[in-house]
């Protein structure tokens, strides 16, 4: 796919944008050139805060609100997107540059059929008739190989999956046949499972179309796969850019490298002490929510003394309802929590103080566990407070001490609230916060899924060396594999609500699996560009989507 | 043409030539328009129009002279966060901040403000202005100047401990409710649902008829009608701060309802609550004078303003403006704390990103 005797379609020359923060202008993007040509795909990478997004928005003549374009030229086929009129710019967008959003589910307007939804662009620009387009919808959803292509735009977005709806998106961003559609991270909301089949439907279309796409992601392993070139940005610059072979094989900068190691982190598995009670024993367990529907079916596993169990499956697999069983929020209908050997009360109503001191939790999202009219200072000193009965100069060094264990530096933390933390620091002190309670066992919910690279790499170095030091036992809830290799002992792996594979780590790498375990570890995207298409050979081009619910 | 016209038309015209020179579009735009309209208005209704085009002017002028001054004292004397927020507080709000101001002042130090005593008699009945009454004799010959500084510590005052009490009552309930759930949230739903169901106006006469107008009586009567609507607002801010994490890991920690609501839930719903005080507090206000209109309210000799226009009414046949005085001073409190209130809530909705 050499595209560079190909026509220059965009071309972004020294582009930057400021942001307004209130008071002044800010730059955002610092003098960024970009140049696609037709057919061609760019991935852009980089962390949140990089300015992918307003790169990718800044492409079709758009700034958000609160920023503006301030320097710097944006040619769109001949034609300059920065000096245009609002209406010349308007023609292009849905017409000849499409956008593909994050979330789907968010996109599509819930009120309306998606069809109709699909038709809007090309009746608006009087492209094709009504039942032309919805014609031409069908066969897009064909060859996005969703199910009943001719029903399913007949339905409500919420009537669909996720992963489908995201396929419906993509092809409604096909429905004028655009010369450029821009992705804006268009998995990472999916289960691995799901994201296969949207990537796969992603590339074939591009592919087929000759359509020059943006891909805007912060996954390294799915941009491999679906671009011929790869920027990498930081801070609203260029770091870097090369074709994607090259710059997997061999990156330049040291940033990329850095990227690139991340994925590389690996922790030495420790086996179950001999003859020591589990800190934490999960018993035949079976839950149900109001309303009758089982959500867990006989669960049972141990968490022993300073090792971590990684518990993974796909959304709705009931991974956190078992930890919402543990800590006692939603008491089991069957079965038992052993702590130490004790029986737990199913309720945490019902337990004691020392009890719920035991077990602690760090959750997925640092911004809605963290209480954003709380000092730092009593966020972390509550704990100790109510645990050990601190306070004044003893309650002070509490803090300071903890806050030195998370690596953050006390006198600069201490008095500030949580929205003034970027994510990496709210969830650490989302550690600390566990960690004043003394407890011998943490549940981390998903702790590293909303954070980016670099920074959940920290994170998780942080989480394997407080649990040397301190001797914690983890129950580690997780979708991500590559997380697992890095922090797990044992796996647990959950379906539907049932456990269908647990096993030290080393074991459940390494066949015979599970076919559902095998289905999870293929579907893990790798950073050889030809994973995925061996990867689809493999399983059969034409069944993607139901390979993915085996 | 007399003297007036002519400074008149030479300020507008002076005036315009600035804007239009410094290149303040809008402002010229107004000035010049303005000036345009004048000559119609000055042929159609002759000076005597242009004197009231010039008496509003300049009275929006001042008014907008005191706001800003205002403001840049707030922000000289205030230190912080609070300085900085004040600094971007429009005109507006620090108008209404002003009058605010000043009626605390008169309420709090009415004895030594008013020149005689709420209930003195000095004066023959509807005596006209003099040099020792500012705005004349009400129907019995006491001072109206000192009854309605004297009426902003009645009715003001009446009405910001009505106010409290029903937040008390329904933040309260609201906060306990959405902590709680349950039947209890149930019960405190449907009661408030009760409560509500009964025509406000009709409720308070009912209850003043039966135990009698007293102070305590017409608080606890505009208390209950007012807090099922606080509760309402409350349960709802609450209702969303109780589903986060946050708020689980400190039930999982073993914390109290009472450390849960005080020290978690209520510093993320005080923005909200405090601009819904803001807002019941105009009402709960226009209710107690309405009350003391129709005659129910504070009694008589206690000076207030409802029934300061009521006692007066008579003389409005004669083109006497001075009934409307505490009229304009119950209006002018209500849109003060209004644009206060505006403030608040374009603050904490996060209009402002």
């Amino acid at each position: 796919m050499s595209a560079s005797n190909k026509q220059v379609l965009l071309e972004i020359k020294d582009l930057k944008i400021e942001g307004f923060t209130g008071e002044e202008w800010i730059p955002i993007i610092k003098g960024v050139d970009l140049t696609l040509h037709r057919g061609e795909v760019m991935g852009l990478i980089g962390e949140s805060g990089a300015g992918k997004s307003t790169i990718g928005a800044a492409a079709m003549g758009f700034a958000r609100d609160g920023t503006r374009i301030s320097d710097g030229t944006i040619e769109f086929d001949g034609m300059e997107l920065t000096t245009a009129t609002e209406e010349d710019r308007r023609a292009l967008r849905g017409a000849r540059i499409a956008y593909v959003a994050q979330s789907a589910a968010a996109s599509f307007n819930p009120a309306h059929k998606i069809i109709d939804q699909h038709t809007e662009a090309p009746l608006h620009y009087r492209i094709q008739k009504r039942l032309e387009a919805q014609e031409d919808a069908m066969e897009l959803y064909e060859r996005l190989r969703l199910p009943n292509p001719q029903e399913i735009g007949f339905r409500y977005p919420h009537q669909v999956s996720g992963g489908q709806l995201q396929r419906a998106m993509t092809a409604m961003a096909m429905a004028c046949r655009p010369d450029l559609i821009i992705f804006d991270e268009p998995t990472t909301a999916l289960d691995v499972t799901t994201q296969i089949e949207v990537l796969a439907a992603i590339r074939d279309i591009v592919d087929q179309f000759d359509t020059a796409a943006i891909y805007i992601t912060h996954d390294l392993a799915v941009v491999a796969q679906m671009a011929d070139t790869i920027k990498v940005l930081l801070k609203g610059e260029e770091v870097e850019e090369a074709p994607t072979k090259e710059m997997l094989d061999s990156p330049k900068e040291d940033y990329t490298k850095s990227l690139w190691a991340v994925r590389s982190l690996r922790r030495e598995q420790k086996s179950r002490p001999q003859g020591a009670t589990p800190v934490v024993s999960v018993q035949n367990v079976d839950a149900a929510y109001t309303g009758g529907v089982k959500v867990l079916d006989d669960v049972s596993f141990d968490i022993y003394e300073g090792m971590t169990v990684a518990v993974v499956g796909e959304s709705g697999s009931g991974k956190s309802t078992t930890a919402r069983c543990i800590t006692g929020l939603l008491p089991p209908k069957k079965g038992q929590i052993l702590f130490r050997g004790e029986p737990l009360p199913p309720s945490y109503l019902k337990r004691t103080k020392d009890q719920l001191r035991q077990a602690q939790m760090i959750y997925q999202m640092a911004d809605t566990a963290l209480n954003p009219k709380v000092r730092i200072s009593e966020i972390i000193g509550r704990p100790a407070q109510f645990y050990s009965g601190l306070h004044g100069g003893a309650l002070k060094q509490r803090v300071d001490e903890l806050l030195d264990l998370i690596e953050l530096e006390p006198s600069k933390f201490y008095d500030r609230f949580p929205p003034e933390l970027s994510g990496g620091q709210k969830q650490r002190i989302g550690i600390a916060r566990a960690l004043a309670a003394e407890p011998t066992f943490i549940i981390c919910d998903e702790v590293t899924s909303a954070l980016d690279q670099l920074v959940a790499e920290g994170i998780l170095k942080l989480l394997n060396r407080l649990q040397s030091e301190l001797n914690l036992a983890y129950m580690f809830i997780t979708h991500d594999l590559a997380t697992v290799r890095s922090i797990a002992d044992e796996v647990v792996v959950m379906q539907h609500g049932r456990v269908v594979e647990q096993g030290p780590k080393d074991e459940m790498f390494t066949p015979p699996h599970h076919p559902y375990t095998d289905l999870l570890l293929s579907s893990v995207p790798e950073m050889d560009p030809e994973w995925l298409t061996s990867l689809l050979e493999e399983r059969g081009v034409d069944n993607v989507g139901e390979a993915a619910n085996v | 043409m007399s003297e007036f016209v002519i400074i008149y038309f030479a300020l507008l015209v002076i005036a315009s030539c600035g804007a239009a020179y410094y290149g303040q579009r809008p402002a010229f735009l107004t000035l010049f328009s303005l000036t345009l309209v004048s000559f119609v208005l000055g042929i159609v209704g002759g000076v005597s129009a242009l004197q009231f085009v010039a008496i509003a002017a300049g009275l929006l002028a001042f008014a907008a002279g005191i706001s800003y001054s205002f403001r840049e004292f707030l922000v000289a004397i205030t230190k912080g966060n609070l300085s900085k927020e004040l600094k971007t507080a429009p005109l507006t709000a620090a108008f209404g901040m002003f009058v605010i101001f000043t009626y605390a002042i008169a309420g709090i130090f009415a004895p030594f403000i008013a020149p005689y005593g709420e209930a003195e008699v000095i004066a023959a009945a509807f005596a006209p202005a003099d040099e020792n009454m500012l705005l004349g004799a009400d129907q019995l010959g006491r001072d109206m100047f000192s009854r309605l500084i004297y009426g902003a510590r009645n009715t003001v005052g009446l009405a910001l401990v009505a106010t409290s009490a029903a937040f008390f009552m329904g933040a309260t309930a609201g906060l306990l409710a959405a902590t709680k759930g349950g039947w209890f949230d149930q019960f405190m739903g449907r009661f408030a649902d009760v409560v509500m169901s009964i025509p406000s106006l009709i409720f308070a006469l009912l209850m003043l008829s039966i135990f009698g107008p007293e102070i305590h009586v017409i608080i606890i009567a505009v208390a209950i009608i007012y807090a099922p609507r606080v509760f309402r607002l409350t349960r709802a801010v609450a209702g969303n701060v109780v589903v986060m994490d946050y708020i689980e890991a400190a039930k999982l920690r073993g914390e109290g309802t009472g450390y849960l609501i005080r020290r978690e839930i209520l510093p993320n719903a005080t923005a909200p609550l405090v601009a819904e005080f803001g807002l019941e507090f105009c009402f709960v206000f226009l209710l107690v004078a309405g009350l003391s209109f129709l005659g129910l309210g504070i009694q008589p000799p206690t000076a207030d303003w409802g029934s300061m226009v009521r006692e007066n009414a008579t003389l409005i046949s004669f083109g006497v403006v001075t009934p409307l005085i505490p009229a304009a001073a119950i209006a002018l409190l209500t849109v003060a704390v209004n644009f206060v209130v505006d403030w608040m809530l374009f603050r904490s909705s996060g209009l402002k990103e």
